[in-house]
């Protein structure tokens, strides 16, 4: 009995040690072929996902009328953004609440883009609110407005948003 | 075993941050770049790849690249797509990527950590050969900030590839290494046991579980280490010291079942059953889906039967049978359900995947399987792996069918556009004939006059600046000097004077004031000139409106067709594989409860002869007593 239960015992140890022996019966030569399979859709799908954006881009947004607005977020920010408020021409065109991840990434240093959409060459009034924490807890609402040139091809605009110190500019423009 | 989870969840959702991580938005100059590490940044790999896939093909279709803002990134984007790739486990085309690199113009640290990545990739893909060539090819100087990594990494290569000496050598030589701690030495004290040197091997594994941290993985690796040593101790009948080793491993990690169920045959293998039976004791109250819980419900009664309480251990004995049981049945329910499709759904909810403690809510779905039994198969690389693909190609569905949708709308649009523009456009382009006609014309007339100048700034011509007034007085003049002709001597001289004046009078004004006429003419010609500048400007922004107006209904129905035919057939593909890897994943499920089911059985089979033998012994044993009273 007892030669039994140890033998028992030891060999489901060894089996817990060397972790994922289990799915052998899925073989191993099946589950690479799979994996091979599916990569390769992926990179179809990716395709067809870039000649699809540039048909919406072309079809949508032609370059003598686009206007793309990014935000991004000064390095070394501290304070919690909650959301971004955009007004082209006095018209709200992008409201977006912030996630957490999505925080991250602009913390990190990526680039939102956040509204996309077409406009007339010549001057437009553009109006930046963001809605936020300051490091210290305490809410803060801030807005800036500005006026953006649209020439032919299309305007990149950036919306750098900065600290919320006395004196220092919350929001400014970047051409990109 | 809510650490057990805890590391599943960890380990199904790590992928690869580091990989978007190391680049940063120092001096970002390409929009498009930053634009893909924001969804890198948070794992959305899909549309990281995209973007960025895009972003390089432009680049390098351009005929002068230094001029493109990618320009200053590109040996990063080149970096990043590929990590990206690998990350979404394209393993091929990231291996592409990676290669590009590493044959590219770059500099030597850059090279070096391309390949250190693609022997990475190499041993990630079980390939430890091409992982050794690959690693071969580093020359020079490698990045600080990967040294030990890499050593790390050439040591597995080493012992994947046989190479024991090499591969202890380097462990030996990085144990030391801070963000290595307990990683190296356990190799090292892996790679000595397969060389044959128990002894160095035994003493690395034994200092590797004695380390002091307080870092989560060391601390893991450390218990790892204690149970593996300690395992291989009892293996070898030193009870004595595997219960040391075993009893270094922490009573809440996730090594702690294996660890109080070998500590208590440590015990037992010295005839130590009462001593047994405090950590077996311990066990047997845990979650009884564990195996080593399991045994420990036949090893606590077997303990008392050793220590002849044979009625005590007959009754925990039908306690174990009663467990055993009911587990069976609950994975008999759980088999019925993966086979029902209901794992798979289950594994496929949205809320699922927002939710880190995935796992944990999986087991609380209505009739979702008991995964507390696929934990470990769920924690293996292979399903982990196949879960992933099968969720990437239910994305994969649903961005199929979306763009279709897309597709559909494209189309309207197109046929909106076109039914507002054709009915407009002839008229348009008549008015604009006329129009443009008429502009050539004064074109025309404004080039001549210009030339007219210019010549006049080398041989004035007075005569060419004559208001219309002294054109009409001077041709009236020249009418009435015909007429003095004509006549002969009848015309009185006064009058001859008179129109002689006159024509003095208008060559004095048309000759005296030429300088202010032609300066006058010229600012008139420089004014005309910029009227002509914005009527250029309005005559093209019209013909770029006209062009706007064709291309935004005309020109798209081979590629919106090309789109749907890929898209069909991508949807078809996809639709045969999630079946495959459904199906694969559920095999697995399936094999996995089944396999526990029967060891499970296995076991109820022990306890019911083990149930009858402790009866008969406390009747014997009562039996005896009575006999003896």
């Amino acid at each position: 009995m007892f030669k039994f239960l140890r033998r028992f015992i030891l060999s489901i140890a060894m089996l817990m040690l060397s972790f994922p022996a289990y799915a052998q019966e899925a073989s191993k030569e099946q589950i690479k072929g799979l994996d091979e399979q599916v990569q390769e859709i992926k990179a179809d799908v990716l395709a067809i996902a870039a000649e699809l954006n540039r048909l919406e881009e072309k079809l949508l947004y032609p370059s003598d009328t686009q206007i793309a607005i990014f935000v991004s977020v000064a390095e070394g920010e501290k304070y919690r953004l909650d959301a971004v408020d955009i007004e082209l021409d006095g018209k709200s065109v992008a409201h977006h609440l912030y996630t957490f991840k999505e925080l991250e990434a602009l913390k990190k240093g990526g680039v939102q883009r956040i509204y996309v959409g077409n406009v007339r060459t010549g001057g437009h009034a553009l109006k930046v609110t963001v809605i936020g924490k300051s490091e210290g807890g305490s809410d803060f609402q801030k807005g800036e407005s500005f006026t953006i040139t649209k020439n032919i091809g299309p305007k990149l605009v950036g919306v750098v948003l900065a600290g919320t110190g006395i004196g220092s500019k919350t929001i400014t423009l970047k051409d990109w | 075993m809510s650490r057990l989870i805890l590391i599943l969840v960890c380990l199904l959702f790590a992928t690869s941050s580091l990989a978007a991580n190391t680049y940063t938005s120092n001096g970002l100059k390409d929009v498009y770049f930053g634009e893909a590490l924001y969804h890198a940044f948070q794992g959305d790999w899909f549309q990281a790849v995209a973007r960025l896939d895009t972003e390089l093909g432009q680049y390098r279709g351009l005929d002068e690249p230094a001029l493109d803002t990618l320009y200053y990134h590109v040996n990063h984007a080149e970096f990043a797509v590929g990590d990206f790739e690998l990350a979404y486990r394209m393993h091929h085309r990231a291996g592409r990527a990676i290669t590009a690199v590493i044959e590219g113009n770059v500099e030597e640290p850059v090279r070096n950590e391309a390949i250190y990545r693609l022997a990475r990739l190499y041993f990630q893909k079980d390939q430890p050969e091409n992982a050794l060539h690959a690693l071969e090819r580093i020359r020079g100087t490698v990045p600080a900030r990967i040294r030990d990594d890499l050593e790390f990494l050439r040591g597995q290569i080493f012992m994947a590839n046989g190479r024991l000496k090499e591969a202890t050598r380097i462990f030996y030589d990085v144990q030391n290494a801070k963000s290595l701690e307990g990683f190296a030495s356990y190799n090292l004290g892996i790679a000595l046991l397969k060389e044959g040197k128990e002894q160095d091997g035994r003493e690395s594994l034994d200092r590797t579980g004695q380390i002091l941290s307080d870092s989560p993985s060391t601390l893991a690796i450390k218990d790892k280490s204690n149970l593996v040593l300690g395992y291989k101790l009892l293996d070898e009948n030193a009870g004595e010291n595997a219960k040391l080793v075993l009893e270094r491993v922490r009573l809440s990690g996730p090594f702690s079942n294996r660890a109080l169920l070998g500590s208590g045959w440590a015990d037992a293998s010295q005839g130590l059953f009462e001593r047994a039976l405090v950590p077996w004791s311990i066990l047997a109250e845990r979650e009884v889906t564990d195996p080593a819980v399991q045994e420990a419900l036949l090893a606590v009664p077997y303990a008392y039967g050793k220590l002849n309480v044979h009625g005590r251990a007959a009754v925990m004995y039908g306690k174990a049978l009663e467990s055993f049981g009911k587990e069976v049945d609950k994975l008999g329910a759980s088999i019925t359900s993966v086979r029902e499709g209901k794992f798979l759904q289950a594994l496929a909810r949205e809320e699922l995947k927002q939710d880190s403690d995935w796992v944990v809510k999986l087991r609380n779905l209505p009739e979702a399987p008991e995964t507390y039994y696929l934990l470990e198969l769920m924690a293996s690389h292979d399903f982990q792996e196949s879960l992933k693909n099968y969720l990437d190609l239910d994305e994969l569905q649903k961005k199929l069918a979306t763009w279709e949708g897309d597709l559909d709308a494209f189309e309207d649009i197109i046929q909106q556009r076109r039914a507002y523009f054709e009915p407009l456009l002839p008229e348009i382009d008549r008015a604009f004939r006329q129009l443009d006609s008429q502009m050539r014309l004064r074109l025309e007339q404004r080039d001549r006059i210009e030339k007219r100048l210019n010549a006049m700034l080398v041989a004035p011509r007075p005569d060419y600046l004559a208001t219309a007034e002294e054109r009409i007085a001077t041709e009236k003049i020249g009418r009435l000097e015909q007429a003095l002709v004509a006549k002969g001597g009848t015309v009185t001289d006064e009058i001859k004077d008179r129109i002689s004046r006159l024509r003095g009078v208008l060559v004095w004004n048309i000759e005296t004031e030429y300088d202010q006429r032609l300066t006058d003419t010229f600012k008139n010609h420089r004014d005309l000139n910029e009227v002509v500048d914005r009527l250029k400007k309005q005559y093209n922004a019209f013909v770029r409106t006209r062009l706007a107006a064709t291309q935004s209904y005309e020109g798209y129905d081979d590629v919106i067709r090309r789109q749907r035919n890929l898209i069909a057939s991508a949807q078809e593909k996809v639709k045969v594989l999630i079946a495959r890897q459904g199906n694969m994943l559920e095999t697995m499920a399936v094999n996995e409860l089944t396999k526990r089911r029967e060891r499970l059985e296995q076991f109820q089979i022990t306890a019911r002869f083990a149930i009858a033998d402790s009866y008969d012994r406390a009747t014997k044993a009562q039996t005896e007593k009575s006999g003896g009273k």
